[in-house]
């Protein structure tokens, strides 16, 4: 065994995942599922029913101080000090460029206290950028290693959470990106009302050592419901027809927030404070025409787009990239997100995918590809499609 | 794990082949099957009377999350093209020992003898499992 898989780390659910079947990959570092049954199985039992997914590979980052609201306002695109107590909000971390090094999810836990959720690819990054800012304003705690996460989503999500004990009804009431601690299974959690499959659902953080009883207990009361483990397969596919970005996929440090359709989440005028890191790019960037924009579109023809696939117009000549691509087991089409010149970017444009020397019909279309249309009391409110998380 | 077919050839590349009245059967195995998971495109990049060469790709088959090439197992003349796997990709998943892909007249007769039996298949299945 070399010395970088050596390095592979393991979640507190790797034995879990194994005993269950699942392929395990390493992906950022971590052994983690890519499947257990099947992609397009465990895709459908999210949209059905509701599916597992073990997101304790992700970071988990603790600012706490009296002015660590200040910190993590100035290290973020969207308005953190909007926020009230147990509310959270998705966001982009750029550098001074304006371009993303991250996409977070930020939780008020208290005036004085948040947590940054990063993608585990980036969380060595992330948490310098975090503790160089925080050094002499706030304190700096990187949790990761003690915070596992699990994601609990699909329309019978509250179903499985309502069998699980008595806090059930007030985690009901949790709005869209609002959480709260509470006991699940007989274990203290914090529960967010957070996802990244287009679905309702929660992602429950709890103690390092009680994810296997916590995922264990949840597998067994969803079972006759059709609660399904999940892995990462499933995880894109969903991902992607919700048409949440990932990172490292659609959006890096060679995009920024705007081109890449997160100007909802950048905030050129902030209550708290008036500067952040990045603004002055981002200023740049919307004072002209943008050069590209990241596009969802249906391939039409006989292929299937894949992540860095060339994008030509329709005489042939190559004018974008395709960033994630895909099946979509819900949809019933090949999409795919992708760079495309700004005059291509109209929903309805002709283009091509060159499918590894093939070029293939595709037209941009309108997104999310998938939009689900529950409306049961437990749904949060219709209007929340800006919705995003990992 | 899927019982190997004693009557076909296999290559390493995960194709089996079947020879009857001098033309080849080419599909993929259960094994291959197991590793991509559900197939939704199969693209066969020939038509009959084009010629392959063994080793060199003659399609693509694709799942949710991977595309793999298609190699000829050996060198010779298209015969005949499945067209049908292109309107019906789950076909392959279903059983893929029925899932013909293409038939070819072998340039070199003796070519599918040297191919994997299923003895050797199976233990090179074992070797690419870990």
């Amino acid at each position: 065994m070399s010395s970088s898989e050596q390095a592979v780390r393991r979640t507190p659910l790797y034995d879990s995942h194994v005993a269950l079947g699942a392929r395990m990959v390493p992906f950022a570092g971590w052994y983690m599922p890519v499947q257990y049954t099947g992609i397009v199985d465990e895709h459908q039992a999210v949209r059905t029913a509701a599916g597992l997914f073990d997101v304790s590979h992700m970071g988990e980052l603790e600012m706490r101080g009296e002015y660590a609201l200040q910190v993590v306002d100035y290290l973020v695109t969207n308005d953190v000090a909007k926020l009230v107590d147990g509310q959270a909000l998705y966001t982009c971390c750029c550098n001074a460029k304006g371009l993303i090094l991250d996409d977070l999810i930020i939780y008020r836990a208290a005036y004085d206290r948040f947590l940054v959720v990063c993608n585990a690819s980036n969380r060595e990054k992330i948490v310098k950028v975090f503790q160089n800012a925080a050094e002499h304003h706030c304190e700096f705690h990187d949790r990761s290693d003690e915070t596992a996460l699990i994601a609990l989503q699909g329309p019978r999500a509250f179903e499985v959470l309502d069998r699980a004990g008595d806090d059930a009804a007030k985690l009901r009431e949790l709005g869209s990106f609002r959480f709260r601690d509470g006991v699940v299974s007989g274990i203290r959690c914090t529960v967010a009302r957070t996802g990244y499959t287009g679905e309702d659902g929660v992602e429950i953080f709890c103690a390092w050592n009680d994810a296997p009883a916590l995922w264990g207990s949840l597998l067994e009361l969803g079972k006759d419901l059709g609660v399904k483990p999940a892995g990462l397969g499933a995880r894109d596919t969903l991902r992607l027809e919700a048409r949440l970005s990932l990172y490292g996929n659609d959006i890096d440090e060679t995009t920024n927030p705007i081109e890449a359709g997160l100007s909802w989440v950048v905030k050129m005028d902030k209550r708290d404070h008036g500067d952040f890191v990045g603004r002055a790019a981002l200023d740049e960037v919307l004072n002209k025409p943008l050069a590209r924009r990241l596009v969802g579109f249906e391939v039409t023809g006989r292929g299937i787009a894949r992540h860095g696939y060339p994008l030509r117009d329709t005489a042939g000549k190559e004018v974008g990239i395709c960033t994630s691509g895909s099946p979509a087991p819900t949809v019933g089409k090949n999409i795919g997100l992708g760079y495309l010149p700004a005059a291509m970017a109209e929903v309805g444009s002709r283009f091509l995918v060159d499918c590894r020397g093939k070029n293939v019909e595709a037209v941009v279309v309108r997104t999310p590809f998938y939009r689900r249309d529950g409306t049961s009391s437990a749904s949060p409110k219709r209007g929340q499609q800006k919705e995003a998380s990992r | 794990m899927s019982d190997y077919p004693s009557d076909l050839r296999y290559t390493k590349d995960h194709e089996w082949t079947k020879s009857a009245g001098g033309e080849v059967t080419v599909g993929i195995t259960s094994f291959a099957v197991e590793q991509l998971g559900d197939i939704t495109l199969v693209s066969l990049d020939v038509k009959p009377g084009d010629t392959v060469t063994a080793g060199k790709s003659f399609g693509t088959v694709e799942s949710v999350k991977t595309l793999s090439d298609l190699f000829a197992p050996i060198s010779g003349k298209v015969v005949r093209v499945n067209a049908d796997l292109e309107n019906k990709p789950e076909a392959v998943n279903e059983d893929c020992w029925k899932a013909w892909m293409i038939a070819i007249a072998p340039a070199d007769a003796g070519a599918v003898a040297a191919l994997l039996d299923a003895t050797a298949y199976v233990a090179h299945v074992k070797e690419s499992a870990h």
